[in-house]
């Protein structure tokens, strides 16, 4: 039997989950500032509020006329925003700073030095010089960071509940970007007409905030289809951003974690995450448009706060009577 | 300290400033030579220009920065992080002189180990009046639960840290004993590696004694006093967490030794045997090296409001089970009251003269001596018994009128809790301070691990007053540290 301390396991969890929601919140407002400048009034101030839907969960902002320089402060430097760029990182920070031991030093230095440059920024010298370079510079320093984690850490608990938190922090955003691009965007008209210019920019907004372009276009050509796009978004087995993809990772890291640990097979997180990934490895776009893609990507997301709440229960904040019990 | 400040002689205006007066200078003798270990150091320095020093102590600080190796500033409300300032120049320490060095060491926890046993159970040395029992048992740090508790082999002091300063006529005197959970260990490694890097050649040339098996060396320290076999021994290093001052360290001597670093929420002690919480549920733990003090490590034996420790931990090390490294109740010897009845000590148990000699210690609980010390107040150093950290502490030559009146009134209330010694003039070693090499004085902490045997780290922690003129070492009163080599030669 081997063992990590939970609290250990806590900490690795959310280092990774807060590195990866500033890794999406920085690719998606820096993709939004190349579109929207060729967008129009309307259109842009409907694409500012989805992107709020999306990366701010607060109904408070959504409902704000905000401006990109706004958009820019709040996912940057508010405080008072949770998922803001300087507190993700601060975060994940303080979370590797609680397992200072547990990672390598150049883990801990790569995020030290992220975190200490993020301090020394102002939010005038970001817009008055190259936002881009900025939210650039940050995508960068996170994949500096997962690639030595990757290169560097053993194979072992630690390395599977960074890979959990990863996982389940990009299914969900993936998911979520989708599915509130797809409300607005789509309509069965779009399945007979090409797209035009304006919803074309925007579908291909979708696919660049989830790292997905490049990679579509191989499989897919530069066609943009919405069918396309949910297929790739949600079924592809092999591309690295898709919501099947993060399933299939979490549960063999669980299934990991649980031989590792002795965890009954029955237990109900091994069969929740199992169903999660039967049910993505069998299933057909087509269908999934026609029942409502929608309902399907909530029943999605909320399947992945399940698996987050189990694995507090059976790994984290168990109950120490009944671990007395079981010995 | 009245003789007339001398600068030294020499052609290279980054000495300019250099200091040599009675205090016992580490690089030059009084005339102003370079003593011979300082001689490649010396001539080094002068080939260096300026701006290349300037260069490598940026490298060092950013080293420092990036590895996240500061410290929190208590007084400051904010709880601000600070590197821990590193002098760019090392120490020196000759074989022969660390030859003294090591002995005395030995011999001296020998006697403190020999000591904390005998008062925790017969008491012989009290009986015998030669350390009176008031003085004892009313140390701030005596602790009667361990009355006739019997610790793993009989060690009580794991890990030391005892502080030594070089008297004016060069000899190494004890100043300070560090019982308790003594800090620094990693800042003297993380001094080292830096030193590598910065130096690498001067390094090499030298012949210094290598530190890197301090990890392995503390290790097995701790699994030598383990209740279990070596072999299936689980230990951990238990740390107040993030928001402690020595956080860094923890995590530091925790990744060198592979141990995990454990807080007070991650045991639970049930049947009196302490276990952790992991992923697989909750896991033995037999030896415990502590960063927390006596009074937080149990709530329900001491300290009720402590939130950092576990409750229930004392029965289980009282029954047997878990080792903690350090014992409870080793402040008591490291009392600073107590500290001047240790050359006393080290005779009374081993036969012997103190190797490294105290310095001389005036007790305020004694009426003569209160006396002579409140007629003193300006020459003196006045010290808190139990404190340390260079806090709650008068140094009587640097103090205003002032704060001599508030030390008087506290000595007064509470004499037992003070004690002064003769200011003493440490001795200075040079400093690289804004594209200058100024004097600054130094003490030294050597590290002593007492397992199976006694390990003593070659070298130690060097920490420098960096303000001029100042006394105080200690990095929260705006001290630094430096690299200190022990040559093969």
């Amino acid at each position: 039997m081997n063992a990590m301390l939970s609290r250990v396991a806590d900490s690795l969890y959310w280092m990774s989950r807060y590195l990866e929601r500033a890794d999406h919140v920085a690719r998606q407002f820096d993709v939004h500032l190349t579109i929207v400048t060729e967008q129009a009034v309307d259109v842009a101030r409907r694409r500012r509020r989805r992107l709020i839907t999306c990366l701010v969960n607060e109904d408070e902002y959504a409902a704000a006329e905000a401006s990109d320089y706004d958009l820019a402060y709040l996912l940057t430097f508010d405080e008072d925003n949770p998922s803001s760029l300087v507190n993700c990182i601060a975060s994940a920070r303080e979370n590797a700073h609680q397992v200072r031991e547990q990672i390598n030093s150049q883990m801990w230095e790569q995020i030290n030095q992220m975190y200490l440059t993020m301090r020394s920024q102002s939010m005038a010298d970001l817009w008055s010089g190259q936002p881009h370079n900025f939210y650039h510079w940050i995508n960068q320093e996170i994949y500096r960071f997962q690639g030595i984690t990757d290169s560097r850490i053993m194979r072992d608990q630690g390395w599977h509940f960074v890979q959990i938190g990863r996982y389940l922090e990009r299914a969900s955003e993936t998911a979520d970007s989708l599915n509130v691009d797809f409300r607005e965007l789509y309509s069965s008209a779009l399945e007979t007409d090409a797209v035009d210019q304006q919803t074309y920019l925007e579908w291909v907004g979708l696919l660049r905030g989830c790292a997905a372009y490049e990679a579509y276009s191989k499989v897919y050509t530069a066609n943009v289809q919405p069918r396309h796009i949910v297929e790739f978004l949600l079924l592809s087995p092999i591309f690295p951003y898709s919501v099947r993809f993060g399933i299939n990772r979490i549960q063999s890291s669980l299934q990991f974690v649980g031989e590792e640990t002795e965890t009954p097979k029955s237990a109900r997180i091994f069969r929740l995450s199992g169903r999660q990934r039967a049910m993505l490895d069998y299933a057909q776009v087509d269908e999934i448009i026609d029942g409502g893609l929608g309902s399907y990507l909530l029943n999605i997301q909320n399947q992945c706060a399940q698996i987050h709440q189990l694995i507090y229960e059976t790994y984290i904040a168990y109950s120490i009577e009944d671990k007395l019990s079981t010995r | 300290m009245d003789e007339p400040e001398r600068v030294i002689a020499t052609r290279d205006a980054r000495f300019a400033a250099y200091q040599l007066d009675g205090a016992y200078d580490e690089m030059f003798t009084p005339d102003g030579v370079p003593r011979p270990p300082y001689a490649s150091l010396y001539k080094r320095l002068l080939e260096l220009t300026p701006a290349e020093l300037e260069t490598r102590q940026q490298t060092a600080d950013l080293s420092f920065l990036h590895q996240g190796i500061t410290f929190t500033v208590y007084s400051d409300a904010r709880g601000t992080e600070r590197i821990f300032p590193y002098d760019l120049l090392p120490r020196i320490i000759t074989a022969a002189e660390w030859e003294m060095v090591e002995r005395g060491l030995v011999q001296r926890i020998t006697a403190l180990n020999l000591f904390l046993h005998d008062i925790y159970h017969k008491g012989q040395i009290l009986a015998d009046k030669v350390v009176p029992v008031d003085l004892v048992i009313s140390s701030k740090h005596y602790r009667r639960q361990m009355r006739n508790l019997d610790v793993p082999h009989g060690v009580y002091v794991a890990v030391t840290g005892t502080d030594l300063i070089r008297l004016p006529d060069g000899r190494f005197a004890v100043l300070e004993d560090n019982l308790r959970v003594p800090s620094g260990a990693s800042y003297m490694l993380a001094n080292r590696q830096v030193m590598k890097r910065v130096f690498p050649g001067l390094f090499s040339l030298y012949g210094v004694r290598p530190l890197e098996f301090y990890g392995q060396a503390l290790q097995n320290t701790l699994a030598a006093l383990s209740p279990v076999g070596a072999e299936e021994t689980t230990t951990v290093l238990l740390s107040p967490g993030v928001f402690n001052s020595a956080y860094f360290e923890h995590t530091f001597l925790a990744r060198q030794m592979g141990i995990p670093l454990v807080e007070g929420r991650d045991l639970v002690v049930h049947d009196n045997i302490v276990y952790m919480r992991t992923t697989a549920g909750l896991r033995r733990v037999d030896v415990i090296y502590r960063r927390i003090d006596d009074d937080f490590i149990d709530p329900l034996a001491f300290r009720k409001d402590s939130m950092l420790g576990v409750a229930g931990l004392f029965n289980a090390y009282r029954s047997g089970s878990v080792t903690l490294a350090n014992a409870i109740g080793t402040g008591v010897a490291d009392d600073k009251a107590v500290y001047a009845y240790v050359p006393a000590i080290i005779r009374y148990y081993l036969g012997e003269d103190a190797i490294l000699p105290n310095i001389e210690t005036y007790q305020c609980g004694d009426e003569k001596e209160r006396g002579f010390v409140l007629a003193n107040l300006d020459k003196l150093v006045v010290k808190a018994v139990g404190e340390s950290g260079g806090y709650g502490m008068l140094v009587g030559p640097h103090s205003t009128a002032a704060e001599r009146e508030t030390f008087r009134t506290l000595i007064e209330s509470d004499p037992r809790n003070y004690i002064a010694q003769p200011t003493i003039n440490l001795s200075r070693a040079p400093c690289f301070l804004d594209g200058q090499v100024e004097a600054r004085h130094v003490d030294l902490r050597p590290y002593i691990l007492y397992g199976k045997r006694v390990t003593i780290l070659p070298g130690g922690l060097t920490r420098v007053a960096l303000r001029r003129g100042s006394l105080v070492v200690n990095s929260s009163q705006g001290g630094g540290s430096k690299d200190t080599w022990v040559l093969n030669w």
